[in-house]
């Protein structure tokens, strides 16, 4: 029996930075054959090809379609491979779907054996999902930056008021409106615009 | 009226075939019955299969054949699923390269519209490309265990081609079909609307044959629940049918279909332009990049002529090809599970039985191209009929 280090690993991902989080994660934990499949062209052919023990694919892959071929009688098909996920454990199946990352394994190999592997899968793609979530709030507010800068000018030079003064007015009319000051901010912009 | 589950997570992927669904739900049919629905565009048939499973969708827009395999537990854990409702009949096509519809014309003894001449034409193709040492041709269908692979095997088997050693079969999900055949990776695919228009849209294939001309009726997804689901639910499920039954007819009635289209067409809905849409409703499809169209009644039947109420036929027709391929055992207890699968006493139930089927309608339920009637309780002669064959 092969030790787990040397498990053959595929990641098929569409994005790239993904992959190579898991991929970072895979080899930290000792994994020395990990091979990433980004083209999506020839999809089973490359699998066979390198004829995995694991396959880890995104759930937002339309490709999952194409690895199920696998499970079909035909004369391409080297092993046979079976789907991790299977009733006997729900927890894991819930917790692969809400991060949305499925694997399938080689018939044969004991789930155990790979349970490590799916949990850091889980967890990556988690962490994946908290960084484009983060990364999305911090342009965001650059965003929200930008329009109280305009908006601010604008106050500065029709109400003349300095800096903080023009802020001040903006954050007490957002308290009183109940709104952020960027939704404040943004109406300056328009009734500016609309009176030019 | 309004006991039970009124919120229901309901999955599909954006096909012209699913809409009943849509319409059920945008158009106010399952808010007339009180339900509440999400609907949740899928990227990929096992996606829906899995959420299905495990219950994170209470119910699908589901390929009648994995219906069928999930409730045998082929290839995967096995879950008990019931269709209550066809969401149609027909609506696939078999599109080819310009290039592969040359060869196919240059051997054709016949009219190419005619199936029987274009399996035949094939098969010379195939022979042609071995002799002289070319790679075999690629056809790509949308999953396993679909219509697609099923209806295209049949078609190309009565020509004398077997479809597992004379080219390949591969799985290409839907959106990727036309960058296929485009790249030259796949010569031909089978699938639905609207996929084959938007290949003969841009000048790069034609459509060779809509499957109705090769299986008269044929059952193409369903709405599929969990049989577990349908037995704690017995109203919500009665509901979710009527509200299918009306969008339904409201679908097939002419006057309603530029609304129909509008609503099909959304971006969040199947996100292509009303007017192939529209194609697809009407059944007069563009086949050639040179303008021709070709018309057909039978198309895709969403509800007319029986095309929503389960046909347990159907499900022992799919059943039979599982056998014949050797995707599935021969059994007598798989066969009545599969026809189990089809529940027609629940659609009756709530939209009755509805007139009997014109006599112009096949007399097996199937009407295939060739050979005899389908019997549906002697799979075993069906299967021997045919040469070509896993079982």
């Amino acid at each position: 029996m092969l030790p787990d280090s040397h498990l053959k690993i595929v990641i098929v991902d569409e994005s790239p930075i993904r992959a190579a989080i898991l991929e970072d994660g895979l080899r930290e934990a000792g994994h020395v054959q990990v091979i990433r499949i980004e083209d999506r062209t020839n999809l089973l052919a490359r699998v066979y090809a390198i004829d995995p023990d694991v396959i880890l694919i995104d759930l937002e892959n339309p490709s999952r379609d194409v690895l199920e071929q696998m499970f079909q009688v035909s004369r391409v098909v080297k092993r046979p491979v079976a789907m991790f996920v299977d009733q006997s454990d729900t927890a894991s199946i819930q917790a692969a779907i809400d991060a949305g990352v499925s694997a399938y394994i080689v018939d044969g190999l004991k789930k155990e054996r790979i349970k490590h592997i799916l949990d850091m899968s889980i967890m990556r793609f988690n962490a994946f999902s908290r960084l484009e979530g983060e990364l999305e709030q911090t342009k965001l507010a650059l965003e929200d930056r930008k329009v109280i800068d305009r908006a601010k000018g604008i106050l500065m030079k029709v109400k003349n008021l300095t800096e903080e003064e023009a802020y001040a007015l903006m954050r007490k009319t957002a308290m009183n409106e109940k709104k952020k000051i960027a939704e404040i901010a943004q109406s300056i912009i328009t009734a500016a615009e609309m009176l030019k | 009226m309004t006991d039970g589950k009124n919120k229901l997570r309901i999955g599909f992927i954006p096909l012209a075939d699913a809409a009943a669904l849509i319409i059920a739900v945008d158009k106010g049919f399952t808010k007339e019955e009180g339900l509440d629905i999400e609907l949740v565009r899928e990227v990929s048939w096992s996606n829906m299969r899995d959420k299905l499973n495990i219950g994170l969708f209470d119910a699908a827009h589901l390929l009648a054949p994995i219906a069928i395999a999930s409730s045998l537990g082929l290839g995967h854990v096995r879950v008990p699923i019931v269709a209550p409702f066809n969401l149609g009949l027909n609506g696939n096509a078999i599109t080819v390269t310009n290039d592969l519809y040359k060869a196919l014309a240059d051997h054709a003894h016949g009219d190419l519209a005619d199936p029987k001449v274009s399996a035949r034409s094939l098969a010379d193709v195939v022979a042609e490309r071995r002799r002289k040492g070319r790679e075999p041709l690629n056809f790509g269908m949308t999953f396993p265990f679909s219509t697609h692979n099923y209806q295209l095997r049949f078609w190309m088997a009565s020509g004398g081609v077997d479809p597992d050693q004379d080219l390949r079969m591969v799985v290409l999900p839907p959106p990727y079909m036309v960058e296929s055949i485009s790249s030259g990776h796949v010569d031909a695919f089978c699938v639905g609307a609207p996929w084959n228009s938007v290949a003969v849209d841009l000048g790069i294939a034609h459509i060779l044959h809509f499957v109705s001309e090769i299986l008269q009726r044929a059952t193409e997804k369903v709405l599929a629940v969990r049989a577990s689901w349908a037995k704690e639910n017995p109203d919500t499920l009665r509901r979710l049918i009527r509200a299918h039954g009306n969008a339904a007819d409201f679908i097939e009635d002419v006057k309603n279909r530029e609304e129909t289209c509008a609503i099909l067409s959304a971006p969040n809905r199947i996100d292509v332009a009303a007017e192939v849409i529209r194609r697809t409703l009407d059944g007069k499809l563009k086949v050639s990049p040179d303008g021709t169209y070709r018309t057909s009644e039978r198309y895709l039947m969403v509800g007319r002529i029986g095309a929503a109420r389960p046909d347990p036929v159907q499900a022992a027709w799919l059943y039979a090809q599982m056998v014949r391929w050797g995707h599935a055992p021969l059994s007598n207890e798989f066969l009545a599970i599969s026809k189990a699968v089809f529940r027609t006493d629940l659609y009756d139930a709530v939209l009755g039985k509805g007139s009997p089927l014109p006599a112009s309608e096949p007399a097996d339920g199937v009407g295939a191209f060739v050979g005899p009637a389908f019997d549906p309780n002697d799979i075993r002669a069906h299967l021997s009929l045919w040469k070509i064959r896993r079982w």
